[in-house]
């Protein structure tokens, strides 16, 4: 009896997912690939589903990592449309939904995150909503339009995202956020309140510091959010975007450490060395912090799918990355690398005024940990290197507008 | 079909032909080509899918954008012919093109 040819399976066919297949193969990955994932479409990529898709500028080709094709092309096996269900690590073998049974030589988990949920009174009524896929955008753009008003509860970058979309689309939109700032969590106080004046200047309502107390509806549907003090925004529609929980059930129930996400090393294994974990739903190492954290971006689920690929293969690690982050919110191209962990100062470089600027956050030996470029490629470039090397800056020499990016970061 | 060469830094060369319209980094990451990652899926915000054009073909791929320009003068080992290659569309025109690959993307 011959033994089956060894077999990498990888649960999850998002950004993470689909790339790890393909670095597997770039990499020389000879064996079996088997790449899972429970929605129906092959593995496409989300940041558009709150800008270009969401305005109809996107197609279904161009959102798609990669053409059917190429998983034809590259001996990839596609199982949609179902999930790892269950992980028997003894006998190294998943089960799915579907009720089929694969047998690994390794298995790759890239189950991501899903929206984090709120208990309201009204959150099930029709037009309550939330992004994370294809479905959820499609929802949400017929939802948007003329005479549309669209309630974002959560200021992060998806509300702020969709919020200047819904604009685009010729749609109301208010952002309700808890703190006392838009993007509290992820930003600093500058891009928050520069930010927040941008979105005001373009028609959106900018609401900081509020509670919402319940989602009141008529016939079933949304019609307003009512907030603690209450006041009653009306709405047709609402989107909650307060953050993104890592789907961490799977490995749990395996066995997996788990803390905050599925832990991994540098080279994304788990705890079972026959089984590595990438991307959004990973606890991992930020060596320039001297910590571990979770980033949700296409960056980091890249960057741990070719950690899994390389250290599968045999090959040496990857080069390590600055974590970076973007976004587009009307003509605004933001680009922040690096986290701001313990900063100490935040050094502004340009002007917003004319045309672009960027946030330099420094720690008390003015070592760069973090930058956020409004507008401003050259800085983020710069800024890139200079949090790569935790180079130290003096804020004035940041300050100078005489001053060349390039010579600072030289 | 157009077809562009791309040349790894290990000298490795793969033969691609690239569908009218599509940009040369989306030609690359269709088909397994290693060394272009776009990252950010074409928005010339990542800097990930840098190029070297060869000189015979300057002239016809045309010069970078601001934003193009401004990221690439960061870009690690820029060149005169550097490009980032989602901003450059596979035409008829480009049909024979040859880029090369740096050693690294950061």
């Amino acid at each position: 009896m011959s033994e089956d040819p060894p077999c990498i399976v990888i649960a999850g066919a998002g950004h993470a997912g689909g790339s790890a297949a393909a670095f597997l193969r770039q990499y020389g990955w000879k064996g079996a690939i088997a790449l899972v994932g429970e929605e129906a479409h092959l593995p496409y990529q989300r940041p558009p589903l709150s800008k270009a898709w969401l305005k109809g500028e996107a197609s279904a080709e161009s959102l798609a990592l990669r053409p059917a094709r190429f998983y034809a092309q590259q001996r990839i096996d596609l199982h949609l449309g179902t999930r790892v269900a269950g992980i028997d690590r003894a006998a190294r073998r998943v089960s799915l939904s579907d009720g089929i049974e694969l047998g690994y030589h390794r298995l790759i988990l890239a189950l991501g995150a899903r929206p984090r949920s709120l208990a309201l009174p009204g959150a099930d009524l029709a037009g309550v909503l939330a992004l994370r896929g294809t479905v959820d955008a499609d929802a949400l753009q017929a939802a948007l339009g003329p005479g549309r008003r669209l309630a974002v509860i959560g200021g992060g970058y998806i509300g702020l995202e969709v919020a200047a979309s819904a604009r685009a689309l010729g749609a109301g939109a208010v952002v309700l956020e808890r703190e006392a700032r838009v993007l509290a969590r992820v930003a600093g106080t500058a891009l928050s309140r520069f930010l927040e004046a941008q979105h005001r200047a373009r028609g959106v309502e900018v609401l900081t510091g509020v509670e919402v107390a319940a989602i009141e509806g008529e016939a079933g549907a949304a019609r307003a959010v009512r907030l603690q003090d209450g006041r009653r925004i009306p709405c047709d529609t609402v989107l909650i975007g307060v953050g993104a929980v890592p789907s961490t059930e799977l490995a749990a129930a395996a066995g997996l450490d788990c803390a905050g996400g599925i832990v991994v090393d540098l080279a994304a294994r788990t705890s079972d060395p026959a089984i590595h974990a990438i991307g959004d739903c990973t606890q991992r190492p930020l060596p320039l912090y001297g910590r571990s954290g979770r980033l949700e971006s296409v960056p980091n689920a890249i960057e741990q799918a070719k950690q899994a690929a390389a250290d599968i293969c045999g090959r040496p690690p990857p080069q390590p990355e600055v974590p970076w982050f973007w976004s587009d919110q009307f003509e605004l191209r933001l680009q922040m690398a690096g986290l701001a962990f313990d900063a100490h100062e935040a050094v502004i470089r340009g002007d917003a005024e004319a045309g672009g600027f960027t946030v330099f956050h420094l720690d008390r030996e003015q070592r760069v940990l973090a930058i956020e470029a409004v507008n401003a490629p050259a800085d983020f470039m710069a800024g890139r290197v200079l949090v790569a090397k935790q180079a130290r800056v003096a804020p004035d020499i940041l300050r100078d507008p005489a001053r060349s990016i390039r010579d600072v970061a030289a | 079909m157009p077809q562009v060469t791309y040349i790894e830094h290990d000298g490795t060369e793969h033969l691609i032909d690239v569908e009218d319209g599509l940009s040369v980094m989306r030609g690359a990451v269709d088909n397994n080509v290693p060394g272009i990652d776009g990252d950010c899926g074409g928005e010339c915000a990542c800097a990930t899918c840098h190029v070297f054009v060869d000189e015979a073909w300057l002239a016809r791929t045309g010069t970078p954008g601001e934003q193009e320009a401004s990221m690439l003068s960061f870009a690690a080992t820029a060149q005169p012919n550097s490009r980032l290659s989602c901003q450059i569309t596979v035409t008829p025109a480009l049909d024979g093109l040859v880029v090369r690959m740096p050693e690294a993307q950061h």
